[in-house]
């Protein structure tokens, strides 16, 4: 092992020290405000002068909006992962293992989905939806997280399934374990880890949407937490809701945060397999 | 033990079939025919989604935009063929939000790209604290891009007490029409820090393809490291650098939720974007005509721009680089 000198190793830390404050500061400082005491909140100090879970409790007090739209928020996000995941691995199944014309075609149409922009579906989908009864409805959430879902989806776990050595079924079956048997202690195990990944990354991408949720609903009955943290107001009329805004930002980064700390592995993996591999 | 395995990429996809392939065209097997139409209902539901929520809005919103279609108006639903689209191009509102829309893409692609490879090279070669680096980067990938906007916007703007203006002793709201150049700041800085981390892992992922041996050989040859990284590093990561490229300006150019809760704070509001306008137009004016129209206007701009980068790319697609 060759030596380290003592500038590159100072180097490298004061590296990594910037890379810790260009990504945390942010996010301390959210927390810090959700902490600030009604009073102080406009105060402009970093480190709150009144410490209080006054905007907590506010959040979560039963007349505030802030509640359904996080139930809304985590069955919608929940649901459309589930669907996604379950078509996508069908679909990625049959394009890395399967030989049929068409493959490609399809690949190629869901890049071109991923690429797409969604406001250009959102007049449309606005004007089907309130003749279809869809508007502001989880259905009318889910369906539309699906179709930009599942690209991700298949290119993520195309690019998973392909790692697969398949082989290792048919061996299974030579050692005389029957075609299920084969596929489920065999197969299953090895595509875990991919599926979990591509589940994991749909989930945030619909826990993340803005464009959808604030087009397509309008009150607590489908509005996720993104929308409804838009259209935050204060407790009362005279106080401004920053406070609230902080405390529900808090509240909803801390599922991405928990993700991020125990999958951090496989996001990266799933990132750049969706993106450069598929 | 038998080859029929397609283990194959998607590049050599349309190649005959190893094995059965290589001994000529045979009329198609029983079980060829089987896997066939395995693979196709497989994709079936997947491809049924997104055409249904895909492909007919995209079709609906073209017809729409050749419609004098306002809701507030239903009776004066008519044809009128590409009047939408003159309304549109000669409003200067189109311009101007196209141009606020470019100046985002541009600068805020453009700060991330070297943002990006520098975190990239961290995670890359640092010494010590990759895992942490990794992990900790990946937070405001996560954040939720509208928690990001309002801790900008909150940490910049006067009226809510942001700490920024207090540290810099400034008195006027940084976010605010009056300041309009600290506004775009805000947006691009925002967007900059939610996405510079999926910009750094595209190209971890690129950096990770330069053999070691190489960088190594060019040292001993007596290349500096600015050297080997332009003339090593960059030339063999291109096509990893392409993709993120593509993946980051297509995503800027779509820009909403940050410069819409940023854009429409303060007095007298406005960092109107493209989609901001479609947006404006489809859901607050209800004009599905006008606003279809926007929307297919950046439809065929997201189009243009993935064009001119697979053109950038060469023979290798995007997802097959």
């Amino acid at each position: 092992m060759r030596r380290w000198s003592t500038d590159r190793i100072l180097g490298w830390a004061a590296a990594d020290f910037v890379v810790l404050v260009f990504a945390l500061f942010p996010v301390l400082w959210i927390v810090m405000l959700s902490f600030k005491s009604p009073a102080t909140v406009t105060d402009g100090s970093f480190i709150p002068n009144e410490w209080s879970t006054e905007n907590y409790s506010s959040i979560f007090n039963g007349n505030s909006p802030f509640l359904d739209a996080l139930r809304n928020s985590f069955g919608i996000a929940a649901i459309a992962t589930v669907i996604a995941v379950v078509l996508a691995s069908m679909a990625a199944y049959a394009i890395a293992r399967l030989n049929f014309p068409g493959k490609a075609i399809m690949l190629g149409a869901a890049l071109m989905i991923a690429m797409f922009p969604p406001i250009s579906i959102v007049g449309p989908l606005y004007n089907m939806w309130r003749n279809l009864g869809l508007y502001d409805t989880w259905p009318g959430l889910i369906i539309p997280y699906l179709t930009f879902a599942l690209p991700l989806a298949i290119y993520t776990l195309t690019a998973f399934f392909r790692e697969i050595p398949w082989e290792l079924e048919q061996a299974a079956q030579v050692d005389g374990a029957t075609p299920f048997q084969a596929f489920r202690k065999i197969i299953v195990p090895l595509a875990a880890p991919g599926v979990a990944t591509t589940a994991i990354l749909v989930f945030i991408f619909c826990w993340n949407d803005f464009v959808f949720a604030v087009s397509l609903t309008s009150t607590s009955a489908a509005q996720t937490v993104p929308a409804a943290l838009s259209q935050f107001t204060g407790v009362s009329q005279f106080t401004a809701p920053y406070g609230s805004i902080a405390a529900a930002a808090v509240i909803v980064t801390i599922p991405i945060i928990i993700l991020v700390l125990f999958f951090q592995r496989r996001i990266v993996a799933g990132l750049t397999a969706g993106a450069v591999k598929g | 033990m038998s080859t029929n395995v397609p283990t194959q990429t998607g590049a050599i996809a349309e190649a005959p079939q190893r094995g059965l392939g290589r001994r000529g065209r045979k009329p198609i097997s029983d079980r060829a025919k089987a896997e066939r139409k395995l693979g196709w209902m497989l994709c079936a539901p997947a491809v049924v989604v997104m055409i249904a929520v895909t492909a007919y809005p995209i079709g609906y919103s073209f017809y729409l935009s050749l419609l004098r279609a306002d809701l507030r108006f239903p009776d004066q639903r008519e044809f009128i063929g590409l009047d939408n689209y003159v309304t549109v191009l000669t409003s200067s509102l189109w311009w101007s939000d196209f141009a606020h829309t470019m100046i985002i893409m541009v600068i805020s692609v453009s700060i991330e790209l070297v943002l990006g490879m520098l975190l990239a090279l961290i995670m890359h070669r640092a010494l010590f604290g990759r895992g942490l680096v990794r992990t900790v980067s990946l937070i405001p990938y996560g954040i939720v891009t509208v928690v990001a906007a309002y801790a900008f916007l909150l940490a910049f703007s006067t009226p809510s007490g942001g700490f920024i203006p207090h540290w810099l002793g400034i008195e006027h709201d940084l976010v605010d029409q009056g300041h309009p150049v600290t506004s775009f700041l805000v947006v691009i800085l925002a967007e900059v820090w939610k996405t510079t981390p999926f910009m750094a892992l595209l190209l971890l992922a690129g950096l990770a393809l330069v053999p070691d041996e190489l960088l190594e050989a060019a040292r001993v040859d007596g290349a500096t490291a600015w050297q080997r990284f332009w003339r090593i590093t960059v030339p063999l990561m291109k096509p990893a650098i392409l993709v993120a490229l593509l993946f980051r300006t297509l995503d800027a150019f779509r820009i909403f939720d940050s410069a819409y809760i940023i854009g429409q704070n303060g007095t007298n509001p406005k960092i109107e974007t493209v989609s901001i306008l479609g947006y404006n137009q489809l859901l607050n004016r209800l004009n599905l005509g006008l606003g279809s129209a926007v929307s297919v206007l950046i439809f065929i701009c997201v189009m243009i721009i993935a064009l001119i980068f697979i053109k950038g790319l060469g023979t290798s697609r995007p997802g097959e680089g």
